[in-house]
């Protein structure tokens, strides 16, 4: 299979054409050889898109999701890899579970999938599960995520045994006996009567992870980071030379508690949505580089499990279809940071930190990439999602970054039909 | 005139025209009510269902008999003993009611923000008759109903409540609505009991019961769920009463004569010992009789709306 894809644009700037062959980048052929060719002037390539945080719901969930259409999602937001958390029925706490959800994700061939494995058996927050044989299957880090690494005795003992392996550890950050709401306190909260969970919920679980990070000389990253306080620990620890990274998601730099008020459940998700200062300090962090990661968290319901009482319904919203939209359009078109800084938060950082190794554009690298529409203004509809989650507060948004192709290894997992 | 929206959702959703509108047409609701015979026929021709997901007494009858008074064809539904037990969505209960030709629908849930969940889905009008911690509209209308006919005017008026304001869904509509028709509102508690960024609603945060009810024209108090203790948001009953109730050395430093009010059910001896809960100054048990009143005149301007429309 060859493609070319003429008159590009690369998210650096650099204008040139770009050939594929067999999978990878090649040098200049005969466009006459070419099985597609794409005339791609006025949009942008970008590598793949690397999510490190994402939930397929399979198995055990696939009222929610599956494999393939969690990959049909992702590769309509121009990702090429995707890394889904643990927390299927059964876990993803053994190397059987790890090799099934390979398989399933061959057959989809969507996108690259890279298992993530949970810290402890069940996710239970007792004992640790078999990581070194969870690696040998394919796993790339291990967590406990939707649940913090339940105690500081664990959260040890993962990290050392994990160190053995060289996997790196996640950790949702939060402190249980502070998190019993629905949403962020604050003014909101209280004039809503919802039950608030205080900053001080996640910053607690941040201070340990980092203090055991230190103490251990291992590195750690730390989920969806939503706080300010947050944002400054990690800063400082950076600065102290602690091995620790971490990631944000779009709807912490997008959204604040107050889009809570009437009750939508599509506002709900775990950190909550907080105010406009934590907003302000999680676009400093993405800034001045503190800020490593932007992952999704993509956590499709059904609609059963939205369309309730705020109070019981599920946390987490979608995120593969308008994850780079919202980067572009929140962080670069108002001049926060550069594409380049985009790539490196939604590529190569990623990419990186769990050592994957991707978002290579040279001649003999996978030919994973994504082209984006950043000069024309597009309406999100959720109707038109590929994932089966409708569960986005994002519907009706005008945004930039519109997804015009994506490739993976050298396959086309989405194409816009104009 | 009348009231703007379908549903009566809270103090939020009301301009002070809105209120004092209700308010009105409670003092001749309230004359209806205290005449020989009870009998109007407003609703006559019309339904009125009480949907209880959380207990009550007051609320309930007191809505029950409003629309009974004023001809409706009424009826209850509990969250035990009807297909709630057996699962069935809030929504697809809400729909099922709806769809019986429904006009109102009266509604207590245990979850804040239920009934704005519902609202949009039904044709009947919703009206909040608590909901989690959010509000009580009701309840806070017929406390400043009962302001009202004491005082002539809220404008101007203090206003001071004590007691367990975290999960107060009165405090919040008393405060939002007292403040709307220009009463100045004061609040304590313990700190274990008082939400982050209360005095968004409009009210200040007092220092001490002494401090909150000082000067006051009406002092009002709240029941504590005595179960909260285990939870660690107070230590002891003992201690609460001591620190946190409205004795009668407190009551003596609000304005003479000031209204000494309570929503009930009131745990006798902690937050109100029962010689302040009995004291002449009490309109604890005018406040229920007001409670048909304001319940008649929502019901009555809601089926208004509905009969224009």
């Amino acid at each position: 299979m060859k493609i070319i894809l003429e008159n590009a644009t690369l998210f650096t700037g650099e204008k040139k054409d770009i050939y594929i062959e067999d999978g990878k980048f090649c040098d200049v052929f005969d466009k006459k050889d070419a099985d597609k060719t794409y005339d791609i002037s006025g949009k942008t390539v970008f590598p793949g898109l690397v999510d490190m945080h994402c939930h397929l719901r399979e198995p055990g969930f696939e009222y929610r999701e599956t494999i393939l259409t969690g990959s049909m999602s992702a590769a309509k937001g121009g990702y090429t890899s995707i890394c889904p958390m643990p927390n299927t029925d059964p876990v993803c706490d053994n190397a059987a579970v790890v090799s099934g959800i390979l398989k399933k994700a061959k057959e989809a061939g969507y996108a690259r999938v890279y298992p993530i494995g949970a810290c402890s058996k069940d996710l239970d927050g007792k004992l640790l599960s078999e990581i070194g044989l969870m690696k040998e299957a394919g796993i790339v880090a291990v967590s406990d995520d939707g649940k913090p690494i339940a105690t500081a005795e664990l959260l040890r003992k993962v990290l050392e045994y994990s160190s053995d392996f060289d996997i790196p550890v996640l950790d949702h950050c939060e402190e249980k006996t502070l998190s019993d709401g629905c949403m962020n306190e604050g003014e909101v909260s209280t004039c809503l009567g919802l039950r608030g969970i205080p900053t001080a919920a996640e910053d607690i679980a941040i201070a340990r992870d980092i203090i055991m990070a230190e103490y251990l000389n291992i590195p750690i990253h730390l989920c969806h980071v939503s706080t300010k306080s947050g944002v400054r620990m990690v800063r400082d620890a950076k600065a102290r030379g602690v091995k620790v990274t971490c990631e944000t998601c779009p709807h912490y730099f997008t959204l604040t508690d107050d889009s809570c008020e009437n009750y939508d459940s599509n506002f709900k998700m775990h950190p909550p949505l907080r105010t406009k200062e934590h907003v302000e300090a999680i676009i400093e962090g993405l800034k001045d580089g503190t800020i490593d990661a932007i992952a999704t968290d993509h956590a499709p319901h059904h609609e059963d499990e939205k369309c309730v009482e705020f109070q019981i319904a599920n946390n987490g919203i979608v995120g593969f279809e308008t994850a780079f939209a919202l980067g572009y359009t929140y962080l670069v078109k108002p001049g926060h940071i550069t594409a380049q800084r985009l790539a490196e938060l939604m590529c190569y950082n990623p990419s990186n930190i769990l050592k994957l190794g991707r978002g290579g554009l040279n001649v003999g690298d996978d030919a994973d990439l994504a082209v984006f529409d950043l000069e024309n203004e597009f309406i999100f509809d959720k109707n038109k999602m590929l994932t089966k989650g409708r569960n986005t507060p994002y519907d009706g948004f005008k945004l930039y970054g519109e997804t015009i192709l994506t490739i993976m290894g050298g396959k086309v997992t989405y194409e816009k039909l104009c | 005139m009348g009231l703007r929206n379908k549903d009566l959702l809270g103090l939020k959703q009301l301009t002070a025209e809105e209120i004092m509108e209700i308010l009105e047409t409670a003092k001749t609701m309230k004359m209806v009510l205290t005449s020989g015979n009870k009998k109007t026929s407003h609703l006559q021709g019309k339904s009125v269902i009480t949907l209880f997901y959380e207990n009550s007494t007051r609320t309930r009858l007191s809505f029950e008999l409003a629309s009974k008074y004023m001809g409706s064809a009424s009826a209850n539904i509990s969250a035990t003993g009807s297909s709630v037990a057996k699962g069935e969505s809030l929504l697809d209960t809400a729909r099922t009611i709806d769809m019986m030709a429904t006009d109102i629908i009266i509604m207590r849930h245990s979850h804040s923000g239920a009934p704005h969940f519902i609202a949009p889905h039904l044709n009947a009008s919703v009206v909040n008759a608590g909901d989690g911690m959010n509000e009580h509209p009701t309840q806070a209308l017929l406390d400043m109903f009962t302001i009202y006919e004491k005082l002539g005017t809220l404008e101007g008026k203090k206003v001071a409540i004590c007691g367990d304001i975290y999960h107060s869904r009165v405090v919040r509509s008393n405060a939002i609505g007292m403040t709307k028709l220009g009463a100045q509102v004061s609040i304590y508690g313990p700190k274990t009991m008082m939400p982050v960024g209360i005095e968004k609603l409009g009210c200040r945060v007092a220092d001490n019961v002494a401090d909150c009810v000082k000067d006051c024209d009406a002092v009002m108090g709240l029941r504590v769920q005595l179960e909260r203790q285990h939870k660690s948001l107070f230590p002891s009953v003992a201690e609460y009463s001591k620190f946190y109730g409205i004795s009668p050395e407190m009551l003596e430093l609000a304005k003479p004569g000031a209204l000494l009010m309570h929503p009930g059910p009131c745990n006798h001896g902690v937050e109100l010992p029962t010689a302040v809960y009995d004291c002449d100054q009490s309109v604890i048990n005018e406040q229920v009789t007001n409670g048909v009143a304001v319940r008649m005149a929502v019901l009555y301007l809601l089926m208004a709306r509905r009969n224009q429309i």
